[in-house]
């Protein structure tokens, strides 16, 4: 009834997110994107994401309100990504968010962009079991964290030691031709394809690696050698095969890891996050397996797995709700802010 | 009219606060100079709570934004611009952006400031102050102008000649913001003089992992 608006800004790579909440309930996700524009680079440009932020701010700020239907003077909290992410990307939202908050005369939290993809879910789900095991997985991060309370406190388990997950799937859809950014490529092509013609290696899954890090470097790496012997040899690539093996490779290894999270803390509860969560093979092993393991999993719509600032406006929401305190007047951006800083 | 003026097109960041009108002129109530290196963001909103408490003033009190749209580098650049641009959309007041070049020094120069790279930002003003070449970017050595230059004295050996050291003041983001602050209906809107596209090269092929 009473709870606070809040107004939420995410620009850490290439999507100007404004979204607004009230408590748990969603008001608005207003999205702009520039990632037509890096398509032809085959990944983002850090000065060409900065420079569609600034134009797209205002435009996007107004779309947000007008969907909430609520004016500026409405709101009660700002909330805005201070970290990780491009610096010169970060710093277009976080000036944004302060200027706002400065007119308007209220708090500011500068958050965790990791924790915001956590608590995007409780615009969907409801309010977070805590403990609850998080894996978030996208084109800039690949990490699974123990979620004890995610308004003060965030644990990192593991996370990629060299690609993310998402930047795997770039790359095989380069080798194979198919469009950038490759998620989403990739997705449809192995819808047709037999996910067991190619054994793929299953990284960092020995009995000594480290139980919850990633690592899809290699991964990438023997897909475009399979791929290259066959156009060698002068043979078709089989790219339906080719894309639906690599998925399974990739769904295969973040669910048993998220999965053995879940076992070794005593955590019944899995929230999946990050534009690889949008993977329609990723979900639904997660389902097979959590209900397998007795665990129960979370996951967002697509739309909101991905960047976007309704997710920066939810975890606003938890802090506000927490009475945690307000970001300094002299908040910056942090490009590798750690996870354990849920706000700063 | 109170007018915030705000500029972070130079390590210099400005914020100030003036009193405008078309009949009177620029009157200064406040104004802070920080040297701010690549803290733009930290140190600009700072430095606007700091002016409107120099001139015990509240930010509802403001009836326009002025801001700088550089040259200047572009992380900071837009520090400034996105700023002006939220606090003017939040309070529902004009914002105006000027060549933030013209804010330095006054009369008949050649205002210099750094690019980067080795170059310079530099833009050529007659003696009644109006700009009659740039805003453009270049080397030092090949700019070809008498001077006299003002702005950043760094760059005085490369151009052989004295450079007087100016920093983008607000009085003169008001003067430049002048025609703008008479008729705010007219204002352009708050595009970023980069004067450099972005570097990026799209690759031309996909590199082989073997060979």
């Amino acid at each position: 009834m009473n709870e606070p608006i809040v107004l939420g800004f995410e620009t850490s790579c290439d999507e100007t997110g404004v979204g607004i909440v009230r408590g748990h309930t969603l008001l608005a996700d207003a999205l702009a994107t520039s990632m037509a524009e890096h398509e032809r680079f085959g990944g983002v440009v850090p000065e060409i994401a900065s420079r569609a932020h600034l134009e797209a701010m205002v435009p996007t700020v107004h779309r947000a309100l007008a969907d909430a239907g609520i004016a500026a003077s409405d709101v009660d909290a700002v909330a805005v990504t201070s970290g990780p992410g491009l610096t010169g990307a970060l710093l277009v939202g976080v000036a944004a968010a302060k200027a706002y908050a400065l007119a308007l005369g209220k708090p500011l939290y500068g958050v965790n962009h990791l924790a915001a993809h956590v608590a995007v879910d409780e615009l969907q789900h409801g309010p977070l079991a805590e403990p609850s095991i998080a894996m978030l997985v996208s084109g800039g991060h690949s990490s699974l964290l123990l979620v004890p309370d995610l308004a003060q406190e965030v644990q990192s388990l593991g996370r990629t030691i060299d690609d993310a997950a998402g930047e795997a799937f770039d790359k095989v859809a380069r080798v194979l031709g198919l469009p950038f950014p490759g998620g989403p490529p990739v997705d449809r092509a192995a819808r047709e394809g037999d996910a067991r013609a190619i054994a793929f290696p299953r990284g960092l899954t020995g009995p000594r690696d480290a139980a919850y890090d990633f690592s899809f470097s290699g991964l990438k790496t023997a897909v475009a050698r399979w791929v290259e012997a066959r156009e060698r040899a002068g043979e078709p690539v089989p790219v339906a095969d080719v894309a639906a093996s690599f998925q399974e490779a990739v769904a295969d290894v973040l669910t048993a890891k998220a999965v053995r999270a879940c076992r070794d803390h005593g955590v019944d509860h899995l929230v999946l996050g990050g534009g690889v969560a949008a993977n329609s093979r990723l979900r639904a092993l997660a389902e097979e397996r959590c209900a397998a393991a007795g665990i129960v999993l979370r996951v967002p719509s697509p739309r909101l797995c991905t960047d976007n600032g309704a997710m920066v406006a939810a975890l606003g929401s938890r802090l506000v709700a927490a009475g945690v305190a307000p970001s300094a007047p002299d908040l910056g951006a942090d490009s590798s802010l750690p996870i354990d800083v849920v706000s700063r | 009219m109170l007018v915030l003026a705000l500029d972070t097109a130079t390590p210099t960041l400005v914020a100030g606060l003036a009193r405008w009108s078309a009949g009177d002129g620029v009157t200064v109530l406040a104004e802070r100079a920080v040297p701010s290196g690549t803290k733009h963001a930290e140190l600009l909103t700072p430095a606007i709570e700091g002016v409107l408490a120099d001139a015990g003033l509240a930010i509802g009190a403001v009836e326009a934004v002025v801001t700088g749209l550089g040259p200047g580098p572009f992380t900071g650049l837009r520090v400034g611009v996105v700023t002006a641009a939220a606090l003017a959309d939040a309070r529902g007041i004009p914002a105006v952006g000027v060549c933030s070049l013209d804010a330095v020094g006054t009369g008949a120069r050649t205002v210099v400031t750094d690019a980067r790279r080795k170059e310079t930002y530099w833009a050529a003003y007659a003696t009644d102050g109006t700009r009659v070449e740039g805003p453009a970017v270049a080397r030092p050595e090949e700019l070809g102008l008498p001077g006299p230059f003002t702005g950043d004295p760094a760059f005085a050996e490369r151009l052989g000649a004295p450079v007087t050291p100016a920093d983008v003041t607000t009085a003169g983001l008001l003067r430049a913001a002048a025609p703008q602050l008479a008729d705010p209906g007219s204002a352009a809107p708050l595009v970023p003089l980069y004067l450099r596209r972005p570097d990026a090269v799209p690759p031309t092929s996909i590199k082989p992992v073997t060979r």
